[in-house]
Order: structure tokens, then sequence, then C-alpha cells
């Protein structure tokens, strides 16, 4: 054991980062690439009649214009998800490389390939597209109303899909004489992602092939949808994955590499570059879904529940992409965080003339939470019990297993998070104090728990492929399809490495590219599934390799492999320690020997069949000046139990990240539309409230370390959970300073505002 | 048929003289990186609501996608890559982001570092408040802002105790 | 690589005129932070420049022999927030134009820029309104002095002639003198953001510190252009210094603003923010003066 996981390791690309020299897609791609630039639709929904170009054509530098008319009709998915060979779990094909078929503001309808970005966007403006309008509906629920415009043929009423978990008899168990009801909706906005680095892709040919160098969490799976996209086998396509500046889902889809990859084949193989804009990121990439939740509770009057009842309407947008995986992950929450005996649940994912909701941080959960739980605050207030003694009597309970994923509770991390949570605020002296404030400037403090699932077993298929290299110096090179996106996975990848092979940190070189021609399969950075998925194989494999040089060195020493161990890089004998060799030494024999020569690698896949909870809770303390409508957020800590921390610096870094954006989507993050025309408003990091240094207060992690029992490494879902209470702690905050009870996210100084009014605070 | 305006801009980068023929159309951005190969200035928006482009140009920091290459004649600009010293050692700064875990994927660093290079030369004293106002020119998803705060306040009262 | 036709590079003030008047259809670009963004989005593609950004002549703060304080168009918000002169005169002025955007932002942006731009929500153009500025205007015909009130003329449009560009703004001493001021910018954001409404007051006291000698009042995004709020400077003017006062300030300002809705904020909001701000600002510019509440 070389001691590594554990220790806050500095990132091992740390160096490059700050220096300039870490190369993203764009810096990758040769000056002289051909630009392609995507004409995007006007109206929200209708049809292209017809494109005129010939003006376009006329302009220098204009090299191609294709139009919905001119491609190939292969419907492709575009969701992130591993393939399923299985055609009834395959994602929805519904994407064209351009359509005549528009489905919202920002669709795309011709693509113009020119010699630089004047003429390509001189080109685009001279475009002339007739549309054929139809009526449109941006609103999930009046999108299943009869007579709403239908986006897709088969899904009447727009319902992509509607699932449903039904456990007891919620409608007997409401007959209960006592009970009382709660009932609140609860919406949340579409967000956007907003990496700092958009979307960006070039395309060129090589061998009769396709290469693809792109700004994605999924490499491999981009691959197989160009191929699909285009009708080509997929080994014809090659995928070149270097540093991306964040993903957060967005890049959890395929998004413009098919038609990057289609370009470079209409002229002649050349390189072009698709390089999105800010404004076509918020628009023609993913947002995250809005969903809009009911929720019925009947409580007894002891605090114990009778019944529950949850419906929610998550607005797909114009596209399948992820589809209902998002509400289907929200919706089980629901009965797992508070069990009931008598719970009915519906989630219906709805097409609507929105831009498309894909993956994003936290996947269905910080809808989920911020639903759940302020509606447990609620229904704690009803009751006029404390809103902490009514979550911990109705938590999930140490020992609850899930029947589906088999997950179960091994510790009582809820209240371990809680516990902290509440030292670290001072929660109960607190909410004490300011409960007696009144006048126009109040505090108050508010909290929300959540649930998380890593990865996705069952649901999907987990795999994860580990290749090792030994180098004469005894380092190796460490290869995985799993992707770093900025969360600092390589860097965990070689703390586990190191750890399992017992050699130093330093000596672990992760290639961090992958490139589809050379990089093990992986499926990519989501779902939380990276260093618990990506462990077992590094496990599997360094253990593998492990015996390999034992087994040489039993050549070299004569003593018996099992006799044998690696630690800090040198060959032991485990019975005295005595080092026998270093791992370099031995390297170096093993490649040049004239009578056993070796290069000693290992290659694994491991296909994962378990999957762990990850649980926790934020705490906030705002400060709410009733006459100007606005809440300054004071404090806010995000207590975490994602297992045995691989690297607590970066793990305490990327909650960070997370919480930031739990703060954006609890106050002032949301991609409004025009209701007249579809269109979006505010898709410039100016006007989307994106927070800003000034709009935080300190904000602190800490965690709770119970070791996952099923994991390689002791870890579980770390990097999207802290994006998930956030908002709802913020927002039952402002409902112990004010009294106001605000249902919808973000809570913006115009929500505030209407809710003080009706509630006659102004 | 558009005639291609040029002008001869001459300018210091990094500490070095240089000299080149510049389509006027092109941003400061576009010079650094087509012309100079400088891509520690990174495009996030190209219209200066993000910070990935930040530069400084005589010791004040600009956002180089909204300043045209034109203007950049007679003066002094500095990026990320000038920050190294003669045998690659890294500047405190540099070195702080690595410490205290500021850096995540990297794509806002340069523009926040630069920013960073303008506050510690000012030689004052700034509180966290302030600080948090200098740096709000930058926008970044991955860190919350915490840890990019904490290192450019540490080098900044280490540089101070030093001098 | 912006979508430019051509650009001519100003030398000197005069031969901006004369590009200016050689190329009617040209658009001035003095720090781009507006022009350049509205070429990127499509609006401006394809125009013909003028630059005057090398007129360093147009840059910095002086005060003139009379007390006038200059301020060159060229002046960046941040040159302006660190100019001594501004900082003991008219510290308010430093401060609302320390509010524009972020850090960058301010030390691209120029002051002629946020005023030749004709946006009710400029930072800076609230206080210069609440301070009576002059507008200096350069062109062929010589200068031409325009207070600021009458510069606008509606939204996106000044008082600009063919061939003119903004050389300073002008506040004279009777302005300023004895006199403190407060803004307040109302935004979603702390930083990177524009403003929806921005209210500047300031107020000049009787020796005693009693009695209200002079209250200015003036709003950004409370109406298509920045707006001074006459009705509200009449309910305080020569009034002691007293919480009715303040209330019947803000109360009167109601009635000298006319802001929308718009998806940014609804005109009810906005109203509501007017009354608001103008309590709190008054109240502020009344402490900085050595009055108390």
């Amino acid at each position: 054991m070389s001691g590594t996981v554990g220790k806050s390791e500095k990132r091992v690309d740390a160096f490059d980062k700050v220096t300039g020299r870490a190369r993203y897609t764009d810096d990758l791609c040769p000056k002289d690439a051909l630009v392609a630039k995507v004409l995007h639709s006007t109206i929200a929904n209708g049809v292209v009649k017809k494109i005129d170009t010939s003006a376009a054509e006329q302009i220098e530098g204009v090299v191609k214009i294709v139009t919905c008319f001119d491609v190939p009709q292969y419907k492709f998915p575009t969701a992130g998800h591993p393939w399923s060979t299985d055609p009834h779990h395959q994602d929805v094909a519904d994407r064209l490389l351009l359509t005549s078929r528009v489905r919202f503001y920002g669709d795309d309808v011709a693509a113009v390939v020119a010699e630089n970005e004047v003429a390509a966007a001189q080109a685009l403006r001279a475009i002339r597209v007739e549309y054929e309008e139809y009526p449109f509906v941006l609103d999930a629920e009046k999108a299943m109303e009869p007579g709403a415009p239908q986006l897709h043929e088969n899904y009447p009423n727009n319902i992509l899909a509607h699932t449903s978990i039904v456990k007891g008899d919620y409608e007997a168990a409401i007959q209960e004489p006592g009970l009382i009801r709660v009932e609140g909706w609860y919406d949340t906005p579409t967000v956007q992602h907003c990496h700092i680095e958009n979307h960006i892709c070039f395309a060129e040919m090589e061998g009769g092939r396709i290469v693809i160098t792109s700004s994605t969490q999924i490499p491999h799976i981009v691959r197989r949808i160009v191929g699909q996209a285009l009708g080509i086998p997929w080994g014809n396509v090659r995928v070149i994955k270097p540093y991306i500046g964040g993903g957060f889902g967005n890049k959890q889809d395929a998004l413009y590499e098919p038609l990057c990859a289609y370009l470079t084949t209409q002229v002649g193989g050349r390189r072009v570059k698709l390089d999105v804009s800010r404004e076509e990121t918020f628009v023609s990439n993913r947002v995250r879904h809005a969903i809009r939740t009911h929720i019925i509770s009947y409580v007894r009057p002891d605090g114990t529940f009778a019944a529950r009842k949850m419906e929610c309407f998550s607005n797909q947008g114009a596209y399948a992409s992820h589809g209902h995986g998002i509400a289907a992950k929200g919706m089980g929450a629901f009965p797992q965080l508070y069990p009931c005996d008598n719970v009915q649940c519906d989630a219906y994912t709805v097409f609507t003339n929105r831009p498309v909701a894909g993956a994003m941080r936290g996947y269905g959960i910080p809808q989920a939470m911020f639903a759940g739980e302020s509606h447990i605050e609620d229904v704690a207030r009803a009751l006029n019990m404390d809103p902490l003694q009514f979550r911990r009597k109705n938590m999930m309970p140490v020992g609850y297993v899930d029947g589906f994923s088999k997950n179960e509770n091994y510790f009582d991390s809820l209240n371990q998070c809680i516990e902290k949570g509440m030292e670290y605020l001072d929660y109960e002296r607190k909410m004490a104090e300011y409960a007696k404030e009144t006048g126009p400037v109040r505090h108050g403090v508010g909290m929300a728990i959540f649930w998380y699932n890593t990865a996705v077993w069952p649901i999907s298929l987990e795999s994860s492929s580990c290749r090792m290299v030994l180098n004469q110096d005894g380092s190796i090179q460490l290869q995985m399809g799993e992707t770093e996106i900025g969360q600092g996975a390589d860097t965990a990848f070689a703390q586990m490495a190191a750890e399992t092979l017992g050699i130093p940190f330093r000596n672990v070189h992760v290639v961090s590219a992958q490139d589809t021609d050379i990089t093990p399969f992986g499926l990519g950075a989501y779902a939380s599934r990276q260093t618990y998925i990506g462990g077992f194989a590094i496990k599997q494999t360094a253990l593998m390799m492990k015996e390999r040089i034992l087994k040489y060195a039993y050549e070299l020493t004569r003593m018996a492999p099992f006799e044998m161990d690696i630690v800090e890089g040198n060959i032991i004998r485990k019975n005295d320690g005595r080092v026998l060799m270093s791992l370099g030494e031995l390297a170096t024999e093993a490649l040049y020997s004239l009578s056993h020569s070796e290069h000693i690698t290992a290659e694994s896949t491991y296909q994962i069949k378990t999957n762990a909870y990850s649980f926790g809770c934020s705490f906030a303390e705002v400060e709410v000046d009733i006459p100007l409508c606005k809440v300054k957020l004071l404090n806010i800590v995000n207590v975490h139990d994602c297992g045995r921390l691989i690297n607590p610096a970066l793990a305490e870094a990327q909650v960070h990240g997370g919480m930031s954006m739990a703060i954006g989507y609890g106050l002032s993050e949301q991609l409004l539309f025009d209701e007249k025309t579809g269109k979006p408003l505010n898709n410039n990091l100016l006007d989307y409230k994106l927070s800003t240094m000034m709009d935080h207060p300190d904000i602190a992690a800490r965690f709770v370390e119970n070791y996952e029992p099923t994991s390689a490494y002791g870890t579980k879902a770390l990097g999207e959970p802290p994006a998930c209470p956030g908002a709802p702690a913020i927002r039952n905050a402002i409902l112990n300073a004010t009294g106001v009870a605000i249902n919808c996210a973000p809570i913006t100084p115009h929500v505030l505002f209407a809710r003080f009014k009706e509630e006659g605070l102004l | 048929m558009h005639e291609t305006q040029y002008k001869l801009v001459k300018c210091t980068i990094n500490g070095r003289r240089v000299e080149k023929m510049v389509d006027v159309r092109a941003s400061l951005t576009d010079m650094l990186r087509n012309d100079f190969s400088l891509n520690s200035v990174k495009k996030g928006c190209e219209v200066g609501e993000c910070g990935a482009c930040n530069v400084l140009i005589d010791g004040e920091c600009f956002n180089s996608c909204i300043y045209l290459a034109i203007w950049a004649d007679g003066k002094n600009i500095r990026t990320l890559e000038g920050l190294l010293g003669p045998n690659g050692e890294l500047s405190d700064i540099q070195q702080a982001f690595i410490d205290e875990t500021a850096v995540q994927c990297g794509f806002c660093t340069p523009g926040f570092i630069m920013t960073a290079v303008e506050i510690l030369e000012s030689g004052k004293e700034y509180t966290r408040d302030e600080l948090r106002k200098l740096l709000s020119g930058h926008l970044c998803r991955c860190t919350g802002y915490e840890n990019i705060l904490n290192a450019v306040e540490k080098t900044m009262k280490r540089r101070l105790q030093k001098g | 690589m912006y979508d430019i036709k051509a650009l001519y590079e100003a030398e000197s003030v005069a031969h901006a005129t004369e590009l200016l008047l050689a190329h009617p259809e040209a658009k001035v670009i003095a720090g781009g932070s507006d022009v350049l963004i509205q070429m990127r989005e499509g609006r401006l593609a394809g125009a013909t420049l003028v630059s005057i950004y090398g007129l360093d002549e147009l840059r910095g703060v002086t005060m003139e022999a009379d007390g006038t304080i200059r301020i060159g168009s060229l002046t960046s918000f941040s040159h302006i927030t660190k100019s001594p002169i501004i900082e003991e005169h008219i510290r308010v002025l430093g401060e609302a134009v320390d509010m524009v955007g972020g850090p960058q932002i301010r030390n691209i942006g120029t002051i002629g820029g946020n005023t030749c731009n004709g946006v009710t929500s400029a930072d800076s153009a609230s206080t210069l309104v609440a301070y009576d500025a002059i507008v200096e205007l350069t062109g062929a015909e010589g200068k031409r002095l325009v207070p600021i009130r009458e510069f606008y003329i509606k939204a996106g449009k000044v008082d600009l002639r063919p061939g003119e560009i903004e050389t300073a703004i002008l506040i004279p001493r009777e302005s300023y003198e004895g006199c403190k001021g407060h803004y307040i910018k109302y935004a979603m954001r702390n930083a990177m953001d524009i403003a929806t409404c921005g209210c500047s007051a300031n107020v000049k006291l009787s020796a005693d510190k009693k009695t209200i000698e002079r209250a200015r009042l003036a709003y950004g995004v409370a109406g298509p252009v920045p707006m001074r709020a006459p009705s509200a400077e009449a309910a305080a003017n020569g009034k002691p210094i007293s919480a009715e006062t303040v209330e019947a300030f803000a109360k009167a300002a109601l009635d000298d603003v006319n802001p929308r809705t718009s998806w940014r904020a609804t005109k009810e909001f906005r109203l509501h923010l007017v009354e608001e701000l103008a309590r709190r600002a008054l109240s502020e510019a009344i402490r900085l003066s050595g009055g108390e509440l």
C-alpha cells in the first residue's frame, strides 16, 4: 500500500492548466480548418417549405451549404447512455442531422461551411427560409391537453413516457380518520449547464474514416451515435476527446459531432470546425428539465405518514434525448427517502416546443429534492413540528433495502450528516433567535436532505475497462475510457492505481485524452459513476498487473510470488520486508532480457452489478430584505457521505461547484421564453443569471466518511449530489425567515415581490 | 470582392517585441491565439461576459475578445504564458492555484490568474469582499469560486508580508 | 474575427469629424464594449467603423480654472473611480461607474460610450443627470455644450449631429460643491449585470444640517431614458430632515417616472423599486452629508 488513497494529492493536470498548456479542442484545431455554422429556426413549431441559398452561395469564402432537404434520413438517438442490444431499451431515435420539421425556436435547418467565420456568418444571414408555422406549446401540462399541438407521431398528448410506482393502497389509506392533508405544487425552471468552454468539435477524413475531435464527456458513445446518424459502420468513426472546459451533462449527449462528421464528408474530407456560440449553447444544446411536481401527504398528528402521492410533469422540450430517465430517477427518490406504506407516484415526460432537455448534474434529483424537501418543510409546519425532527422521524432508516437496485442503507449517514450541518450553522440557536424578528430585514435558517443513487445499474449497463503499461523505470501509463471533465477523475484514477499496484502516485502517468482507436472501451463521465465504476476496473487490472510483475520477479529473485509484494515501487519480501529490487530494475530486465523478454501490461473489463446510495444535506442561512425583495445568502454548508474520500481536497472543491450550481438554481438561474413566439429571451451570460463571485458567501463542504462496502475503494457518488439539496435549503430558510412559502425556483426578486404582496408583507 | 484591410501592429507580448500584419477585423483574442499560439487565451462567450480571454494590457485587465487587435499597437500585453520564470518556474499565484485546489476544468483559470496578477501587482491589501469584487468579471462553473478566492487572498497576504 | 466592412482610425478629434462626414454610415467605436457586441449579435454586422480609441487626449479627469470637473469622454470607468478629483468632489459618480459590469468591462468601457448609446440602464447616467452634467460635443462647427437632460432624445437616441463626437462630460462647480450623493443599482446579480432600476440622489444641507437646501434625484430604467424626478425634489427642497420628508420624497417620485413592463421586470415591480430606492438613496445621501434621520 502506498497510502495515496485518502491523500489530497495535487491534480495530475494542474501544472498544465495553470500554465495554459493544457490543450482543449480549439487549441488542437489547425488554423486552416473550414468553419461550419448552423442555421437555426426562427419559429417554435412548423415545417420548412423552402430554403433559398442562392444569395448565400454567392458570398466569397462560402464552400458548401447543406439544408434539411440534403441530409441523410437516418434517425438517431443522442443520449449518452450505454447502447442496449434490446430494442425496447434503446433510446428514442428522433433526431436528424438537420430537420425540415422544426420543433423549437433554435432547431437546426441548414449548415454553412466556409473558409472563415465571417463568411459563414454572412451566409447564414443571407439564407432565406420559408416556413409554415404551427401553433406551439411551451408548458408540459398544456402540451398534454386535448387539442394541443402535437410534436411527434406516435406520442399522443405529447407524452414521451409515463411510469408509476404504487405501494400499498393510497385511496384506502387516506380514509383513516384524523389525518392532516398537506398539498403543494412545486415548480423548477429550465436551466443550462454553462460550462465555460462551449461545445466545439472538428472533423476530418483520414484513410477513408472520419476522425472527430470533440469537447465531449462520452467519446465512445459519440462514436456509436455518429455511426448511426451517418449510416456507416461504427468502426469508421474515430473520436478523440482532449481536455474539456466542463460538461455537467450537456456534453453527455451527442451534440454537433454527427453534423460536423457529415459536413467533412461533403467537402471532400477537409477539416471542418463547428464551434458553438454561447447563445447557441443555451438553446441548441441541452438544458435541464423543468419539472412541475404535485405532492399530497396525509399525516397523522403524531408525525407519521399514512399515505403519500406525487405526480410530476417533466418538460422534455422538442426531442427525446435523455427523456424519461430524469423524471423517473426523481420519482424513484420519493418513496425511498421517506418510506411510507401507501404511496402512489406518477411521472410524465412530455414533449414541448422548448429546447431539448438532457442530462444535467443531478439528473432529476435537484428537481425532486426541491419539490420533496419543500413539501416536507410544509408538512412539518402544518403539524407544528420541528422540521428537522420531522425528517429524522420519517427518513430512510438504517437497514432499508431497495427492492429494485438492491441498494442498502448501511449506515446512519443522514443523521450523521445532519448533526454536522447543525453544528456548522449553529442551527438550533439561530432558528430560535431569528424566530423573534419582525422588522423589514429578517433572517432565517433552513435545510434539506438528499438521496442519490450512484451510477446507472440496474437500469443500464455498467462496465469499465482499464489498461496499464509498465515502463522501464517502473512507472505505468494508465488508460481509462472514463473521462476527465474537470472533476479530477484522472487524479483519483492515478491514486487508486498507485494504491493497488504499490507504486508512488507520481509514477502513474494517466493518458488523459481518450481516443476511441486506442483507449479501452468506457462509457464516459456521468451519473457520478467514474470513481465507483472505474475503481473496479482499476483494481482488477492492477491486481492482474501485480500478479504478472511478481511472476516475473520470481524468475529474477527465485522468491515465491505469494511471498512477495510491491511497496513504494519496490519488490519486497513479505517475511522480512527486504527490498529485493526496484520495479524499474525488474521492468528494464523484463523488456531487454535476452532469455525472456516481456512487455508487462494488463488490460481488463469489469462489469458492475452493484450500486450505492449517497446521502447528505445542505443547511443555509439567509437575510431577507423584504422591501427590496432581496435574499442575501449568508452561509451555506453541504454535508455529504460519499464513502471514503479518494482525494479530500478535490472532493471538497467539487462539492463547492455543485453547491454553487444549487445556489443559482435556488435564487437566480432560469432560461426564459417569449410566450408569443417561443423565442428564448436571455440566452447569454449577461441575462442568464449564473452566480458571480459576488453572489456567494463562503461556501463550506463537510463530509461523513462511511466506507461503502460494495465499492472497490469504499467510494460512491460525489459530483452530482451537492447540486441537489441547496435550493430547497435556501427556500426553507426564506420560509423560516418570512413565513412565506415559495414553491417555485428560482426565488428571484420578481417572485418575492409577487408573493410578499400576496401575503401582505408589502 | 472584399479587400481585406491590414494594419501593422507593433507591440510587446510577454516581454518580447513583435510586429504583425493584422486583419483589422481581428479581435485581440484572434491575434493572440492564431498569430502567436497563445492558447491560454480562451474563448467562452466572445462578448465580454465570461472573462476566459482576459489578458493584461499596460497593466490592466481586458477581455481580449472585445478588444480590437489593432488597438494593441504600442501596448504591452501579458498572457498566462508570460508568467513562468526563465527556467520554467511557476509564479507564486500559479502555485497557489495548484495548492488551493483552485483548478478544475481549467478553462476559466488563465483569465482568473491574469486578473489576480493585476490585483497582486497593485501592492495593496484588499479585504475578502473587495477581492470578490475585483475578481467578479470571471465566471466559473466548477469551483463555486471558493478556492480561487483563497488562492488569490493567500498569495496577496504572502506577498505583503514579504514586502 | 468581426464582420467589419471597413475601419478608419481617427488620429485627432478633427480627423474623427472628417472621417464621420466622409463616411456618414459609419459607427463610432470608442471602447467597443457595446459596438463589438452588437456586431457579434449581427445587429451591426458589416458596419463601417470609425475608431476613436486612440485619441488619448480624450482621456482623464481634470479640474478647470472655474472649478468645473472635466471628464474626457474616453476615460474608462475604472479611471473615473480612481481619479482623486472624482473621489474628492463627486464620489458618487466613481461609485456608480464602479458598478458597471465587471472589472474588465470597467477598464474598457468609457463614459462617452455609456452616454452616447442612449441607454436608460447606463450606470453613469442617472448620477450625471442628477448632477446636471453638461455634454461637450465637438464637430465641424466646433464645440457645443448640451445639458445632459436634453442630450437624451429617446431610447437609444441622443443629440449627436453628423460629424460630432462627444469629447467631454462637464460637471459645474455649483452642482457638486457642498453636495453628497448616493447611487443604488438594483440588479439581479451583484456583478456583471445591467440595472433593473438605478437611482441616484444627492443633497445639499443647510449649515446646521437640519434642512435640505437642495435635493436632486434621477433614475435609470424608470422610463425610456435616464430621468430626473422633479416632484420628488420639490417635496424635499427646503424641508427639514425627517422621516416624513423622506417619505414624501419617495412617494412623489412615483409621479415622475414612467417605467414599462418587459421580460426583465414588470412595471409594478419597477414602481415599487422607484419608491423604495428613493427612500434609501436619499437617506444615505443625508447621512453622508452629515444629516441625521
